[in-house]
């Protein structure tokens, strides 16, 4: 493993795997009438977002404290970017703390690459959510969500994701969780494929390890996997797309086109979900709406990079480390 | 002044020969020459060439004097072979009025180390919308022929047509920043391939090409001359070849960094590579030094852009837009044009001196090197191999992408009219 996490296409396939199977041990804690773990007792982590996200700010937070960490939140949102300074003098503060792995979120693409690679900190940096680039934690709960549904929870340990398709629909152009789920599924072997009109896919995608197609309804029924985007209302007044009706008759999920999915398939959301237009009530509230297992599978894989960048290479539930032990 | 005896150098990169300067003209070129009562500058094989004209700098005074100022901006200009840099009009307050631009050129005068030559805005406040007092600009003791709104495009249409028409009456022209306003909302690094991988807004070549078409239309329709700026991409180059085929008066330049480095480099997410138009691909790359060698595109300029170092060491978005170049540029024509055979050193001389004088009206400049001509001369050592330092550099702002790159070519003597400025790659 690297000492940070800044985006998903920075994984090896046995990376990848490692973490989804460490998640995957972690996920058992949360079935205990305890779940915490010992594992980074003494260790100090900072989430440093200069974005809103309370989902996300969340989910590390829970999966920091079961691992014992200790926990600053440090909430930054507004004027970051309009002056760059704040970046880096935030980072020197928290490192002046003694901090030990920053878990940043940042409006600005490659910020917290900047963070990682400037020299202006020591500390461990996790990516978790930068501009339009990239969201790694993101994309392997996603990967850990299509392994335990498409291949089982058991049965998916060691494995990848070989010969599985999933098709991403929506706002790629805005959005680093396709790009995120582009590059790491890539690594597992799936075959992606991503839906949205021409106006919300990047210039360049071409370059990009997947397929791309305008047209949701022939590619339904050869998805393992169809993920929804979140498609933000602005977009309709920059000219992406005509009006939300018809961006959802063209591109929304209802039952009918769920049906066309083959039977196995899942369907799966980043969330927040905007109801009606990406996506129907039907089709969210539906046994095949992953949702909720994502946001818990969040927690079980940030605490399985947390554990693996800052841990060390011990087992991570079974022998639990200690000051002797070293 | 006495005189000073430059003994074999390769004049215009030619065999060696003598040069004597009396005063602040050449005297003498020749082999042989006497070498009496003069100070002798042994050029064993180094390349001499006319003074450099830079028809694009930002010498950021007044306004942003903790960037660059006149001095340290014409000492790096100096350093660099430059003997006559135009100064950009996007200062605080802009240059649009006689006032601004008389200032620009007098510290220029007074500091001595390279004729300052201030262009004027455009329009009032670099706003696009009303025009600038030209023909004051024009009649004030700077004489300003060149206008630009260089940072902004001017991008309505009527205001580009009238500001090409009215220059015509005191022969000036306008130097355009093609970059439609629009299609470049947002925009971050070159739209493309690796603007997808990283998330960055997108500027798309269009968003150049789409402009230049236009301008060298308008240009051709009201029969005035018009120069564009830092043109940065392949379909442009396209496009100035159609317009000059077409016998429209267009004129433009690039700069040396168009000419070395691709938009990979923003994979660093360094905010030293972010630069307005941004740095395209290699293809475009190609397509720049093609044309500067078959002279579609007419002249290298620096767009020497300095910022303090707080403005460049933060997020890429947060980032400043620009780069330094006028103590490198030379070095990176050298590797790019003359290193890889396209361009030889009087084609160098052609486009980093002589043509860029003539767009700028800057007479004393840009002369031959022979008797009679104003001694502004600079001595090249083309052999010279080296990793740039920006500790070294005598600009305020370090913001150079060539850190720690290795180099070709060294300017070791500058002479302004007969005086030197740089001696031995030392500032006098």
């Amino acid at each position: 493993m690297q000492r940070h996490l800044i985006s998903a296409a920075d994984l090896t396939r046995d990376d990848a795997v490692l973490i989804l199977d460490t998640a995957e041990e972690m996920a058992r804690v949360a079935d205990r009438p305890i779940k915490k773990l010992p594992t980074l007792r003494g260790r100090t982590i900072v989430n440093l977002f200069f974005e809103d996200s309370t989902r996300t700010r969340i989910s590390f937070e829970a999966a920091e404290k079961r691992l014992s960490a200790d926990v600053i939140n440090f909430t930054a949102k507004g004027s970051s970017v309009s002056k760059g300074e704040s970046l880096k003098d935030t980072a020197q503060t928290l490192e002046a703390m003694g901090v030990d792995a920053v878990v940043i979120r940042h409006g600005a693409s490659g910020a917290p690459y900047r963070l990682a690679n400037s020299g202006w900190i020591d500390a461990a940096v996790i990516n978790a959510g930068d501009g339009t680039h990239q969201h790694p934690t993101q994309a392997l709960l996603d990967a850990f969500t299509m392994r335990r549904r498409l291949v089982g929870r058991d049965a998916g340990l060691g494995q990848d994701l070989s010969g599985k398709r999933i098709t991403i629909v929506g706002d790629v152009l805005h959005s680093r969780v396709a790009r995120s789920n582009v590059d790491l599924l890539h690594t597992l072997g799936a075959e992606v494929t991503l839906v949205a009109p021409p106006t919300l896919v990047p210039v360049g995608v071409g370059s990009w390890p997947c397929a791309v197609s305008y047209d949701l309804d022939s590619t339904l029924p050869k998805s393992d996997a169809v993920m929804m985007l979140r498609v933000q209302r602005e977009r309709m007044n920059a000219a992406f797309f005509p009006t939300e009706r018809e961006y959802s008759r063209r591109y929304g999920l209802d039952g009918d086109r769920m049906a066309k999915m083959p039977e196995h398939a899942i369907v799966m959301h980043p969330g927040p979900m905007v109801r009606g237009m990406e996506i129907t009530a039907e089709v969210a509230d539906s046994e095949r709406c992953t949702v909720v297992e994502q946001v818990a599978n969040g927690v079980s894989i940030r605490m399985a990079v947390l554990y693996l960048l800052l841990g060390g290479n011990e087992p991570a539930v079974t022998h639990a480390r200690t000051t002797e032990e070293k | 002044m006495s005189k000073i005896l430059i003994r074999g150098a390769k004049v215009l990169g030619g065999e060696p020969q003598d040069v004597l300067i009396d005063g602040e003209t050449i005297a003498a070129v020749g082999t042989g020459l006497s070498a009496e009562g003069a100070e002798v500058i042994e050029a064993g094989g180094k390349v001499l060439l006319p003074g450099l004209v830079d028809l694009h700098t930002h010498l950021r005074e007044p306004g942003r004097e903790d960037s660059e100022t006149v001095l340290t901006g014409t000492r790096a200009a100096a350093s660099g072979g430059y003997t006559a840099v135009f100064a950009m009009a996007n200062t605080f307050p802009v240059a649009d009025t006689a006032g601004v631009v008389e200032q620009v050129w007098r510290l220029g005068q007074e500091h001595g180390y390279c004729d300052v030559q201030p262009i004027g805005a455009v329009t009032v406040g670099l706003e696009g919308r009303k025009l600038a007092e030209l023909g004051a600009m024009h009649e004030s003791a700077a004489g300003v022929t060149v206008f630009s709104d260089d940072g902004k495009c001017v991008d309505d249409a009527v205001i580009m047509r009238r500001a090409l028409e009215y220059v015509k009456a005191f022969g000036g022209v306008v130097a355009q920043h093609a970059q439609e306003p629009r299609l470049t909302e947002g925009a971050q690094m070159n739209e493309g391939i690796v603007s997808a991988e990283l998330g960055l807004g997108g500027w798309p070549a269009v968003a150049e090409e789409s402009v230049i078409a236009r301008d060298v239309l308008l240009a051709e329709h009201v029969g005035s001359r018009v120069h564009i700026c830092h043109l940065s991409t392949a379909g442009s180059v396209e496009i100035v070849r159609w317009a000059k085929s077409r016998g429209i008066d267009v004129t433009a330049e690039v700069t040396p960094h168009h000419l070395l480095l691709t938009d990979e480099m923003v994979r660093t997410y360094n905010p030293v590579y972010k630069v307005n138009p941004p740095l395209r691909t290699e293809r475009d790359v190609h397509a720049l030094r093609e044309a500067l060698a078959d002279g579609t595109i007419d002249i290298v300029a620096t767009d020497h852009a300095p910022h303090p170092h707080e403005d460049k060491d933060c997020e890429w978005a947060a980032a400043a837009m620009g780069m330094v170049g006028l103590e490198t540029a030379l070095s990176v024509v050298q590797e790019t044009m003359v290193d890889t055979g396209l361009l030889d050193w009087a084609g160098v001389a052609d486009r980093m001196s002589s043509k860029p004088a003539q767009i700028g009206q800057a007479t004393g400049h840009g002369r031959p090197v022979s008797a009679g001509e104003p001694a502004n001369l600079t001595l090249v050592d083309t052999a010279y191999r080296g990793q740039v330092d920006p500790a070294g550099f005598a600009s305020r702002s370090r913001n150079t992408p060539y850190e720690g790159r290795e180099l070709p070519g060294r300017v070791t003597h500058t002479w302004l009219r007969g005086k030197a400025t740089l001696v031995d790659g030392k500032l006098t």
